[in-house]
């Protein structure tokens, strides 16, 4: 692995009122790795992802992207550092077409000069859409329909799709497969894999061992806003992460230390 | 590879012969407001023979004018899960400012500088866009109801204060024109209707700030999380809508060549009343600018219509409610369609 962390959190704090749901977290996301984010309910999951991607502010403690320590003030600032998110209630538009939901806030526009007021690029976006769906090998034939007629299962392509097309760094799966069957949860998993192999890493949140299994290089838990270790998720770790996960053991297991 | 490429949400899956019905019906849904203007066109002239003609055409272009621009502005609001009360007010209140800076008074003395008088009653409408903008933004109070409650009071205030509570008389000329003059046929606030229609069409559906603004209707929360500008998107929809009274303002003074106090009483609820009719979501997201003016031509239809018909006005207010009732409900039923389709889509294709 390379020396400099695509991805690093340094003693994330935060509370909420008296409830703190972070008292210290490190993280670190190497280029190339799919690392598997485990945890209780309320361990702090959530809380973690949230301040990387923008969506709120570390009371302490900082985040370094490539090494360089960044200020994730805003959801936009966290798109800008070539972090994208899935959220776990996928944050569509249902009054807005698949094609639009895809594109939201970045929009290709016909001119320069007008701003956010210059006529949109329709063709141009079309023609991304085709190419972005055709490298990641996926198909939507069903572009200009609103995504409230979709299927949950479509919804969740869709919101799958959008964070992975336009990642450069980093991108966050929150239960990435929550909707989906099992066949679709395999091709999910292949593109995570197939992402890790273009140079992006991945987080990813699951609740499903046997997954994180399938696909995950390492997997760090939380418990309690606490890091209570990290292992390798191979089946002979199994009852080791599970431990972690219910607060049995806070060691480390298997794989070397952080 | 691409024999097997993932296939995630693929099939078309249009939901079957059940889901083809429902898509017929929630076509029909959407193009409501225009059906419903094209079924009142076609009674009214059965039953009336004064109601097709030439005349009664362009005065009916002529009268539906203020409430269509208050209807557009209206909109943006309404997409963004708002809504203004105080675009009645900006009318009274833009008159009156404009009836000073033409230096007219209650005596009644017109005078020039048209541009300048124009400048201060749509820059009036701005202004109070602003304030309705800022403190819903900055407030934290997010409740657009209370906020431009507050604003309709206020300014109604500083209209009288400002006029002493007197009609101030007096518009210059080109004033007079927009509100009275003529473009060829047409009537100049039928033009303006036409124009700031497109504009505003344009805006929504062919610009990035558009599809902005149709988002934060959506899903606020989701508009957020993708770096959308929401404060500002909000901010921006007051303002135009300010603008929006503003000019609605300019018609007001110039058909009456005067600035009244007391002018655009109770019509912010005909323009609000305009956009429900019209199909637009009260609950934000869903709307479309060709039909809120139909839904703005449909009382002035049924006002119209019936006044030709000799039927006393209190029918023309039972009649407009009920269609609000009745677009509520068709907008409820919108909403029951989509369940539907879903279910149907995903029977269809199990994913």
């Amino acid at each position: 692995m390379s020396a400099i962390p695509v991805l690093e959190v340094r003693g994330a704090v935060k509370s909420y009122g008296a409830v703190r749901a972070l008292r210290g977290v490190d993280l670190t996301l190497h280029r190339e790795e799919v690392l598997a984010l485990l945890g209780d309910n309320g361990a702090g999951k959530s809380t973690l992802i949230k301040a990387v991607s923008g969506v709120l502010t570390l009371d302490a403690g900082g985040i370094l992207v490539d090494g360089e320590p960044v200020d994730l003030a805003s959801p936009a600032a966290a798109r800008l550092a070539g972090i994208e998110t899935l959220h776990q209630d996928l944050a569509l538009f249902d009054n807005l077409s698949a094609l639009q939901n895809f594109f939201i806030g970045r929009e290709r526009r016909r001119s320069r000069w007008l701003g956010r007021l210059s006529p949109l690029d329709e063709r141009a976006m079309a023609r991304e859409w085709e190419e972005r769906l055709e490298r990641l090998e996926v198909r939507i034939p069903s572009a200009h329909r609103d995504v409230s007629v979709m299927s949950g299962g479509q919804r969740q392509a869709i919101a799958v799709l959008r964070a992975v097309a336009f990642a450069t760094r980093v991108v966050i799966l929150d239960e990435p497969t929550a909707a989906l069957g099992v066949r679709e949860s395999r091709q999910v998993l292949d593109l995570v894999r197939r992402l890790s192999h273009e140079g992006v890493a991945v987080l990813l949140i699951s609740h499903n061992l046997e997954q994180v299994m399938q696909v995950a290089d390492r997997a760090v838990v939380l418990h309690q806003g606490r890091t209570a270790g990290e292992a390798v998720p191979t089946p002979e770790n199994h009852e080791a992460l599970v431990s972690m996960i219910v607060g049995a053991t806070p060691t480390h297991a298997g794989g070397e230390p952080a | 590879m691409t024999s097997r490429a993932a296939r995630i949400g693929v099939r078309e899956g249009d939901g079957g012969r059940g889901g083809a019905a429902i898509r017929i019906a929630l076509a029909l849904v959407q193009t409501g407001p225009v059906l419903i203007l094209a079924l009142l066109v076609i009674a009214m002239s059965v039953l009336s023979p004064f109601f097709l003609t030439g005349r009664n055409i362009t005065n009916l272009g002529f009268q539906t004018s203020i409430v269509a621009i208050l209807a557009l502005g209206q909109l943006l609001v309404i997409l963004t899960r708002g809504i203004d009360l105080s675009v009645g007010s900006v009318i009274a209140l833009s008159g009156v400012l404009g009836g000073i800076v033409a230096g007219g008074s209650a005596a009644g003395a017109s005078s020039g500088h048209g541009a300048l008088v124009l400048l201060v009653m749509v820059g009036c409408g701005a202004a109070v866009g602003v304030v309705n903008g800022v403190v819903l933004v900055k407030g934290r109070v997010m409740n657009p109801f209370i906020v431009t409650l507050g604003t309709l009071s206020i300014v109604r205030g500083a209209a009288l204060v400002f006029s002493d509570a007197q009609t101030v008389t007096g518009m210059p000329p080109a004033i007079q024109w927009v509100g009275t003059g003529k473009l060829g046929p047409l009537p100049v606030p039928t033009v303006l209707v036409l124009g700031l229609g497109l504009l505003v069409w344009g805006m929504l559906t062919r610009t990035q700030w558009g599809r902005w603004i149709y988002a934060v209707g959506g899903n606020p929360e989701a508009a957020r999380r993708v770096g959308i500008p929401v404060h500002r998107v909000l901010m921006s929809v007051y303002v135009l809508c300010g603008i929006a009274a503003g000019i609605a303002a300019v018609l007001v003074a110039g058909r009456t060549n005067a600035g009244s106090p007391t002018a655009g009483q109770l019509v912010e609820l005909d323009a609000i009343t305009a956009v429900i009719i019209g199909g637009a979501s009260f609950f934000g997201g869903r709307g479309s600018v060709w039909n809120v003016l139909a839904g703005a031509l449909i009382i002035g239809v049924i006002r119209n219509g019936l006044n030709l018909l000799d039927v006393t006005p209190f029918w023309q207010s039972i009649a407009i409610g009920t269609l609000v009732i009745v677009s509520l409900e068709l907008d409820v039923l919108r909403g029951h369609l989509e369940e539907r389709l879903r279910a149907a889509q995903a029977r269809e294709d199990p994913l």
